[in-house]
């Protein structure tokens, strides 16, 4: 509908419409959301998507599957490895190669790293939507470290394109497992200085806990994966429920809250990157020794057939189901974004609170608008 | 008109060494005033002694708003480990005065339906009062513009005008984020006045006066926040916290708000007019972090203990205005840190905070702090 | 009495958690060594980018002005996005063959993603990543660059 209608039909209800985004310092990107306020109380929130659609589904159907996988980078571009690693899986899958070990265990641990990275973002900019900017800083810092473990393997800091079906794309740098033990350890000191400044801020506390809480019923319901499903008690771990890569020969847990806040969600990633590190520190130790990447046919082609793979991102469950028709593209490829799903619990869970909570909440949910779109 | 506390040695003004000035500036400004005085009539005298102090005056505003822009851009960089700005003049000193510059070339962006009146006047509004509350701050021995004999109270009733122009400005700029920026302002600015009256009143007690000149000079024997110990810590604390809300910073800059709504009521502002409450708020911190210097640190006082004279002569070796300049920018210091370590509140929980905590804190403190004084409990 | 109790505790945690954050900032405040920033132009001479960064394509010639690029294409066909563009010439070899080689291989800087497939690909290894980061032109134009440097020939022993 028109805005102006809207505002018409707003000021009937006596309600106040304001336009957040497309350009807007919270919405992380190009969202716009069309909030209905009753002075400062949400009535509704109408998420309006597609700024940025780049039709990677559509041109996923033109290109072949090792070109496909430098598209995925650019949906997610905090989890960018994991979304490599589910295209990968799901190719590998289809032509039924074995990959080695040693595959397995270097995907596992750029995983945990990607996830880290992606975690110590939201908690930067989470801090930055609460107004505390420090945080925003102290964050990217420590980010700065993982970009460059990424950077010295697989040449890209963000947009890593490590993986190619059938392996990777180089083998790990030699200085690889010194420099994540080192960062493992410099983290595990940094990471209380987190809790320091945001966790235990009193401020901060006022802040998000009991906002935006969202059941186990509605979680499920609306299909929120990832920690912010799991903050609401939904176990949905991929990695636990349906290992692939190496997930199942590491101890983790799955951290799972009941209360469903933006509390409570942010406290699922600070301790989710507590849990990365220990999957890290299992493997990093004992990488196997093999061939970094088997080898494929110059040419890959699925035999005609459905195929779907489900992966963890840091955001949640990535699904990707790709119908092939025994070409060397795939006839169509899907992606099940977890962003695209998580935002459409935004308006539930915000209705009756106010515009700073909307902040809070939004942020809480960790969208990558990129993502939304694809 | 210029400054009215009577140094004891007027009449050997003529022969002072230069640098006793920095000790007792109305040994300079006294032979000035009596020059003036006996050259022209009284009337033309006042007017011309006006015109010199509205100049330096729009010359202190200045350069004290753009080093404090520096000084929060230099002091945020160091809190988040970055270097700051760094690449105009050594350190970057000059980049705000470049900022400036480039603000003064920016266009003024006419706004669709503003009330451009008020619009226009609203930058004003918030300049002018910042400027008459700086004429009654005293910046070192001598060096004041006014010295009422009710300077707090005066100070207190102008610096909460500045409200007027936040919400002609949210008001008058026909865009929605601005409304809420102000609405907000509002009601953050009339309750935190409270908070602000409370803290100068519990001191005001202690003093036994509200003349600022009085007030500093009733602590030449400590200053208040040791005389008055236990209320007059409370009292500092509080006046910190409710003039951190005041000024409009963070943690309580609701009415800007980046993360919410953009940047509150400013949000349509352009060029110099942004530029314009971009340097009031940080003259206003500065105002506010003075008068909690004035109050509580002792303003131009050095740092003397009771009857220890070897030691307070030695403190009185140090300038006064150094004293001042110090305490001040000790107090900006602790209100940039405020910003740059805590998220913000929300609305209602700021008023929570007024309401519920402070304000009947205060009330206990006042009671107190008479009570010390009536029973002689204070040092 | 309780609730009394209560909301002073209240307010003494609530003070002792801003204290410890407070303090962390002003720590990093007053430890200049902590710093991160790196001043990029001046540090320009000392600054060395990881050997595996991926700056821009490049082909690496040797002394004799010799690459091992054939022509084959192989890494046009599989660049997702039509960043190269291989035109090649038929030239006769010594002993009297009919030979296709290289004329130009076109890379367009400003369409490549990055994704390493070319240099991957490349069945001589022809490719490689350079680590220079500094793109900036003035025109478009010279985005597009020529990578077989002019006068250049195959690499002996190179098929
Ligand atoms: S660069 Fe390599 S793949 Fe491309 S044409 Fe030359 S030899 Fe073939
Ligand atoms: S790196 Fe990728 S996008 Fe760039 S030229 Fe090579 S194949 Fe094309």
């Amino acid at each position: 509908m028109d805005i102006q209608v809207k505002e018409l039909i707003a000021d009937e209800k006596q309600e106040y419409i304001i336009n957040m985004g497309p350009q807007h310092p919270s919405t992380h990107g190009v969202l716009r959301l069309v909030v209905s306020l009753q002075g400062e109380i949400v009535k509704n929130i109408e998420p309006h998507i597609g700024y940025i659609h780049r039709g990677i589904e559509k041109m996923c159907e033109s290109i072949t599957y090792p070109q496909i996988i430098h598209l995925t980078d650019r949906m997610d571009y905090l989890s960018a490895h994991i979304n490599n690693e589910a295209v990968c899986l799901t190719v590998e899958k289809a032509l039924e190669v074995d990959i080695t070990d040693r595959i397995k265990v270097i995907r596992t641990i750029m995983s945990e790293l990607t996830r880290i990275q992606s975690h110590q973002l939201f908690w930067a900019s989470y801090g930055m939507d609460l107004g505390g900017q420090t945080c925003f800083f102290y964050g990217l810092r420590d980010r700065e470290k993982i970009l460059d473990i990424f950077e010295e393997t697989c040449g890209g800091r963000m947009l890593v394109s490590y993986n190619c079906p059938g392996g990777l794309m180089y083998d790990i740098h030699p200085n690889f497992q010194q420099r994540v033990k080192d960062f493992i350890k410099y983290f595990r000191k940094a990471l209380p200085e987190y809790d320091t400044i945001l966790t235990g801020n009193v401020i901060f506390r006022e802040r998000s806990i009991g906002i935006g809480p969202l059941t186990l019923k509605d979680a499920v319901s609306y299909g929120v994966t990832g920690p912010s499903g799991r903050a609401s008690g939904f176990s949905c771990d991929v990695r636990k429920h349906e290992p692939y890569s190496a997930y199942d020969r590491v101890n983790f847990n799955e951290v799972i809250y009941n209360e469903g806040d933006t509390y409570h969600r942010y406290l699922a990633r600070i301790e989710e990157m507590r849990e990365s590190m220990n999957i890290i520190e299992q493997l990093i130790d004992n990488i196997p020794e093999g061939s970094y990447a088997i080898k494929m046919k110059p040419i890959i082609k699925l035999p005609e057939g459905e195929y779907f793979q489900r992966v963890e991102t840091a955001r949640g469950e990535l699904d990707v189901f790709i119908i092939s028709d025994g070409n060397k593209n795939p006839f169509r490829l899907k992606f099940r974004s977890p962003n695209f799903v998580n935002l459409g619990v935004l308006n539930h869970i915000s209705k009756g609170f106010k515009i700073a909570d909307l902040v809070a909440i939004a942020g809480s949910l960790d969208f990558v608008i990129p993502d939304i779109d694809r | 008109m210029l400054p009215e506390i009577v140094a004891q040695n007027t009449s050997a003004s003529q022969s002072v060494p230069w640098w006793k000035f920095f000790y007792d500036f109305s040994l300079l400004t006294q032979p000035v005033d009596v020059w003036l005085k006996g050259s022209v009539s009284p009337f033309w005298s006042t007017v011309i002694e006006m015109a010199i102090v509205g100049v330096l005056f729009l010359l202190f505003y200045a350069v004290v708003g753009l080093f404090l822009v520096y000084a929060e851009r230099k002091v945020c960089a160091f809190i988040q480990n970055r270097l700051g700005p760094n690449r105009i003049g050594p350190f970057g000193i000059f980049q705000t005065v470049a900022d400036l510059i480039k603000l003064l070339f920016k266009e003024l962006i006419p706004i669709k339906n503003a009330d451009s009146f008020l619009f226009n006047l609203a930058p004003f509004i918030v300049i002018i009062v910042n400027f008459m509350v700086l004429a009654a701050i005293p910046f070192s021995k001598g060096l004041h513009a006014i010295d009422f004999n009710i300077g707090i109270f005066y100070v207190i009733a102008v610096s909460s005008m500045s409200v007027v122009g936040v919400l002609l400005a949210g008001w008058s700029s026909n865009s929605k984020y601005s409304l809420i920026g102000a609405m907000r302002s509002g009601a953050q600015i009339v309750s935190y006045e409270l908070s602000i009256g409370l803290a100068i009143i519990t001191i005001v007690i202690l003093a036994g006066s509200m003349q600022l000149s009085e007030i500093i000079e009733a602590q030449r024997t400590g200053w208040f926040i040791f005389k008055g110990h236990i209320p007059a810590l409370i009292a500092f604390v509080i006046y910190i916290i409710s003039s951190t809300a005041e000024t409009n910073r963070g943690p309580f800059d609701m009415a800007e708000a980046e993360s919410e709504l953009t940047a509150g009521y400013h949000t349509e502002y352009s060029g110099i007019r942004f530029a314009f409450f971009y340097l009031a708020e940080y003259i206003n911190m500065f105002i506010v972090a003075s008068i909690a210097a004035t109050l509580f640190l002792g303003g131009w006082m050095p740092f003397h203990v009771g009857s220890w004279d070897g030691f307070n002569r030695i403190m009185d070796f140090i300038p006064p205005f150094i004293w001042y300049i110090g305490k001040t920018f000790f107090i900006i210091w602790i209100i940039m840190l405020f910003k740059w370590t805590f998220p913000r509140l929300r609305i209602d929980q700021l008023l929570t905070l007024e309401w519920k905590y402070l304000l009947p804190i205060n009330l206990l403190n006042v009671l107190i702090m008479a009570f010390i004084v009536l029973m002689g409990w204070h040092f | 009495m309780r609730s009394i109790i209560e909301y002073l505790r209240e307010i003494v945690l609530g003070i002792w958690s801003l204290l410890k954050g407070m303090k962390v900032t002003s720590t990093y405040f007053f430890s200049p060594g902590k710093i991160v920033t790196q001043k990029y132009p001046e540090n320009r001479k000392s600054l060395v980018m990881l050997e595996r960064f991926k700056g821009e394509v490049v082909m690496p010639h040797n002394e004799k002005n010799e690459h091992k690029c054939t022509g084959c294409g192989i890494c046009e066909i599989n660049c997702p996005n039509g960043t190269i563009e291989i035109i090649s010439k038929v030239i006769i070899t010594e002993d009297g063959k009919k030979k296709k080689a290289i004329d130009k291989h076109i890379y367009r800087l400003g369409m490549c993603t990055f994704c390493a497939l070319c240099v991957k690909t490349c069945p001589s290894n022809a490719l490689a990543f350079s680590q220079k980061f500094e793109h900036a032109v003035f025109n478009r134009a010279l985005l597009n660059k020529i990578l077989n440097k002019p006068g250049s020939q195959l690499m002996k022993g190179v098929e």
